[in-house]
This record gives structure tokens, sequence and C-alpha cells, in this order.
């Protein structure tokens, strides 16, 4: 510590050279920190997937739809505890830009299913109880001032009504949380009946199942019992475990793991060419200063952790204030994005990361020039100065 | 003046340069009373630099002994070297050399970065270093805001702050004008004969050796006493 005078001054000693250095490092981890939060919205779905929790799907693709009628045959394979089911609705709520995801279900299955979201009881009865009533995530009713006892309408963009109207009036019974702090709650439940009965097409059909497995079965087994069961029939099923449909269906927008990973590796990259030119740089113009320490008895290994401090702090400068700057702007597009795209958030894994490559980048940018500096005769030093 | 400080025996030092081999010092021996002021005059190339960092722990031998007090400087290593001259030696160069970055205390505090002494203790020290110097209010003044004499009274400063036995001064008034290197020279004087100083000066100047106890007179990398002050 008692050195880190003498290493503030160095890195301070070309102020311009110094703040582009740290701009370079800021916008690096301010990259970082949004694209983390974008790609940790994109996985929250695995991570808060229940290893017990199969999810079936077409064969064909996902927005093919399933018949209602495999339900019982779902429920009566074996090693198959329970099964709920679900449908993408895809409507808005007052405005085209406020679109968070709605499905149809059945109360009591689908909260059973998930026994993480919690709501009291009274208002899972309410619900059960209403045909035309629905619940919300807790996300959702605080973004849009909703309340239990609203009527809200919900503008549909697939699925008219067979009265040829597309707008579908709800009564709010309950709103739900989540005891899982990874989990998102910026979502609409509402009656499967409803739904089934109200709609101009596509009766008798749900979106997708999803079933929990008895705690002895193994969920692979049931899987493929279940896509077995329903080969070659006109509506073949993919079975697989909630965290593989979460992987593929965040895979529709594209590798975002593989797109995150490659635009970071080329952004520190050029970071690491950026910050190791100017610590060379910083080297080469005080090589008879490095001489004097030195001389006065600083030893070699003093002077390669002087020169190296050097190059980590600047990293940590900029790399900090870019993401907390970043943390900034994750907490408000959570806010203003969070129906839309649930789960965005700077995780601490992710800030322990870019403290770990902070430092990283610190010592690769930094140790060339520190083992030039360490190895420095003193003797040629001076007698060039 | 009573015990030796400095040992210089057989000492020869050679050089590679390209594939020549340069012998700058030749079975060189000298002895350094402590308390001692000498003055090393010579040619260029003469090996007065050589002899200079040969007794600062800065260059080894290529044989023969350097001992200084109570340490046997050819044989320690880079790292036991670099400690001893941290506590032994201060050197005063002729372009000062201070850091432009620091301010002149923290300059002078800069050999005490080396010490266990608390931030408050080598502040205290550095300060009567400058005082000492005579440059008490100039502590928060830059390199570049100073005058060469001035910087060379920090450089000077730098160089007792960690009271060495020992100074060594290469060319120390080369860069300033006679009136401002009179008052460097009679600063070390001053640290010689009341702080017990042992003073070794390297210079090309006639009139600043005379401000020494004794001059040698360094050539062919062999040391002749000229005369005595």
């Amino acid at each position: 510590m008692k050195y880190f005078g003498l290493i503030w001054k160095n890195v301070w000693r070309k102020k311009i050279r110094t703040s582009l250095t740290l701009l370079s490092v800021f916008v690096a981890f301010l990259l970082f920190a949004l694209l983390s939060a974008l790609g940790y919205a994109f996985k929250s779905g695995e991570d808060v997937a229940d290893a017990e929790r199969l999810v079936i799907i077409d064969k064909v693709s996902l927005i093919n739809p399933l018949p209602m009628a495999y339900k019982n045959r779902i429920a009566a394979t074996e090693g198959v505890h329970s099964v709920a089911h679900a449908s993408w609705f895809g409507g808005y709520y007052q405005d085209p830009r406020n679109q968070f995801a709605q499905f149809p279900t059945d109360p009591y299955e689908y909260f059973s299913m998930y026994p993480e979201l919690e709501m009291p009881e009274e208002q899972l009865e309410n619900w059960a109880k209403n045909r035309q009533g629905a619940v919300l995530g807790r996300e959702l009713a605080e973004q849009f001032g909703i309340k239990v006892g609203d009527r809200i309408p919900i503008q549909a963009t697939i699925w008219t009504k067979a009265d040829g109207g597309r707008t579908w009036e709800f009564d709010i019974e309950g709103i739900f949380g989540t005891n899982d702090p990874r989990g998102s709650t910026a979502f609409f439940l509402f009656h499967y009946d409803y739904f089934e009965e109200a709609r101009a097409f596509g009766k008798g059909t749900v979106g997708w199942y999803i079933l929990r497995v008895t705690p002895d079965a193994d969920p692979v087994q049931v899987a493929n019992a279940i896509d077995l069961q329903f080969a070659n029939s006109p509506n073949e099923t993919e079975t697989s475990t909630e965290a593989a449909f979460a992987q593929s269906f965040a895979k529709q927008f594209g590798n975002i793991a593989l797109i995150v990973t490659m635009i970071l590796g080329a952004v520190f990259f050029t970071l690491l060419l950026v910050s190791g030119n100017t610590m060379s740089q910083s080297v080469r113009e005080r090589i008879s200063e490095l001489a004097v320490l030195k001389t006065v008895g600083f030893t070699d290994r003093a002077v390669l952790g002087i020169v190296l401090a050097e190059a980590v702090l600047i990293m940590l400068m900029g790399g900090l204030l870019g993401l907390g700057i970043g943390w900034l702007l994750v907490q408000g597009a959570a806010q203003q994005l969070g129906a839309f795209l649930p789960g965005i958030f700077l995780s601490g894994e992710a800030i322990l990361t870019a403290v770990g490559i902070m430092i990283g980048a610190g010592i690769v940018a930094g140790i060339f020039p520190a083992l030039k500096a360490m190895r420095l005769s003193i003797i040629d030093a001076l007698a060039r100065a | 003046m009573s015990e030796t400080l400095a040992t210089l025996t057989g000492v020869s030092k050679t050089y590679q340069k390209g594939k020549e081999k340069v012998e700058v010092l030749h079975n060189l021996d000298l002895q350094i009373p402590a308390g001692d002021f000498i003055a090393i005059m010579g040619p260029s190339g003469s090996g007065k630099t050589t002899l200079l960092n040969l007794l600062g722990g800065l260059d080894k031998p290529s044989s023969g002994t350097v001992r200084v007090g109570d340490a046997e400087l050819s044989s320690m290593s880079n790292s036991q070297l670099s400690h001893w001259r941290s506590t032994n030696v201060g050197f005063i160069f002729q372009f000062y050399n201070l850091l432009p970055v620091l301010t002149a205390q923290k300059n002078v505090e800069l050999p005490l970065l080396l010490t266990d002494f608390s931030g408050k203790e080598r502040a205290k020290r550095a300060s009567i270093a400058l005082e000492i110097v005579g440059l008490g209010d100039r502590a928060k003044h830059y390199p570049r805001e100073l005058s060469g004499g001035q910087e060379q009274r920090v450089a000077i400063a730098r160089a007792v702050v960690s009271d060495p036995a020992l100074l060594l001064c290469d060319e120390p008034t080369g860069d300033l004008d006679r009136e401002t290197a009179d008052e460097i020279l009679k600063l070390l004087q001053i640290l010689n004969r009341e702080h017990g100083k042992t003073i070794v000066m390297v210079t090309h100047d006639a009139q600043a050796a005379e401000y020494a106890n004794r001059i040698l007179h360094c050539d062919k990398g062999t040391l002749e006493a000229r005369e005595a002050v």
C-alpha cells in the first residue's frame, strides 16, 4: 500500500493517454455488463429449470400445437406424477409495446406444477371459480399498476375470438410471486376453458405439456416412453428436460452465448493491445526513472510489481466504472424490458468474472513492460539517460 | 579520519564490447577512511564512473573484492545489493534524476518507502532532509518548478534521507553554473564535515575537486593520488 502514491502518480503521468486508455477499458466493461445481462436473460430459463419437470412439444416445431387428447395418455405413462399444459397467447396490454407472456392453462394444475410460484390460497380459489379470471406476476402488476379486482383487456395478435373480436377481457383474481430469486414473474395466466370456448380456431389443442416425474423415475426413460407412444402419429412429440426446452427456446433467437462470447472476445483482444501499448510506452519513456528506483534500493521484483500494479490499476479503474454504469443501465432496462425480456440481470457471478478479467487483463497487458523494467540494467539505463 | 569505510582490493573490471574485451579497471587497490571526501578526476573512459558503480554496489568487479563497512559487495546477490544500497549509500547524479511526477518532498521520501517507517515518519524525515539542503519551503514543488541547483539539492536530500554513511556523486555540478556549483559543493562539504558523511565524487572540474580532502587521478584503469588539500 505504501507504493500506492507512486503507482497512482505514474498512472497519471500522461493524463490524456491514460484517459483514452481508461475510456477503452470503460467501454469494454460496459459492453461486458450489458451483454452478460442479456445472456443471463436468455439463460435464465435454464437456471430455474427443475430437473424433475419435463416439457413436451411437437417434434416439428414449438409453434405446432398438440392435441388435448394426449393429456390422459401422458398422465397414464409410467413414471409420470402429474401433467399440466399451457399455450402461447401472444397478446398485449393497452399498447403494442406492452408485450409479455400470457398462457391459458388450468389454475390448480399449473400452480402444483410450479411450487416456486407463491400466491395466497384464497386468490387461487377465486381464480379457479371465475372462468374469465386471470392472475399475473408481481413484476407485471407493479409495472402496469394492475391490482386484484381490476378488469383488464388483452389485445390478441394470434387468437381472434369466435365472434371476430380481438379483445379478451379478464378479471384479475390474484398476483403471484416466486421464491426462486432467479425466477421471473413477468407473465400472465388465465383459464384454458375460457380460451378454448372463445377462440375461433385451434380448438382441442394446447401449446405444450409440462409433466413432473415421480421421484424414483428416470426422466430420460420417461421422456423416451412418451415420445415412443406418439411416434408415427400426426403429432409426434419431443420430450425434453425443462432446461433443454429453455435452451432450445432461447436458441430461436440465435446462439446468444456464442454471439456474446465472440463480441467480448474481440473487444478484450483490442483492449489488451491498447493497454499493452500504453504500458510499453509508459515504461519506455521512464527507463532512467526506473533505474533510479533500483539505484535507491528497489529490488527487481518491487519494480516488476510496481509496473504490473499500474496496469492492473488502469484496468480496475476503467473496468469498475464501466461495470457500475452497466449495472445502472441494466437496472433501468430490467424495469423497461422486464415484461418483454424477463430475467435481464447482472449476476454476482458476472461481476466476479469481470473483476477477474480486469486483473487478468492488467497482468497480461503489463507483464512484458514489467519484465523489461525488472531486467533493466541500472548502469546501461543511467548511461543512456 | 580513523577506521576504513571502504576497501577495494585487486579490483579489475572488464567489459565485453562486441567481440572485444575492454579492461576499464586494472588490479586496483583503494582504501577510503570513514569521513573522507575524495574527488576522482580523469579523462573520459578512464574508469571513474565504473569505480563509483562498484563502490555503490551497482556493478560487480570481474576480479578482486569490494568491501564497504561490513559488507563484501562482490559476493552479494542483486537482491542483497538492493537492500544494502537502500540504507548504506546515497547517490547524486549529474542530471539530478528526480522523478518528475513527484513533488520534492515525495522524491526525498522515495528511499524511505523501503523502510518500515510510517507515512508520518517518512514525511518528517524528508522534511528534515529538505531543511538541511535549504529547501524546506519548496517541499510541494515539482522538479519542473525548480532551478537546476534546487533540483540538485533535492537529489542530495534524497541521498541523505536514509542517513547512509557513504555518498557517491557522479559529476554533481556538471550541469550547473559556477555559482550554483559552488553552493552545491559547499553543501557537500557541510555534509562531510558536520554530518560525517564519507563522500566520493567523480568530476572533470578541477575547481570542484578542490572542495575534497584529497584528489585521486584515474587513468587507464589505475588510480594515483595527485594532491591533497
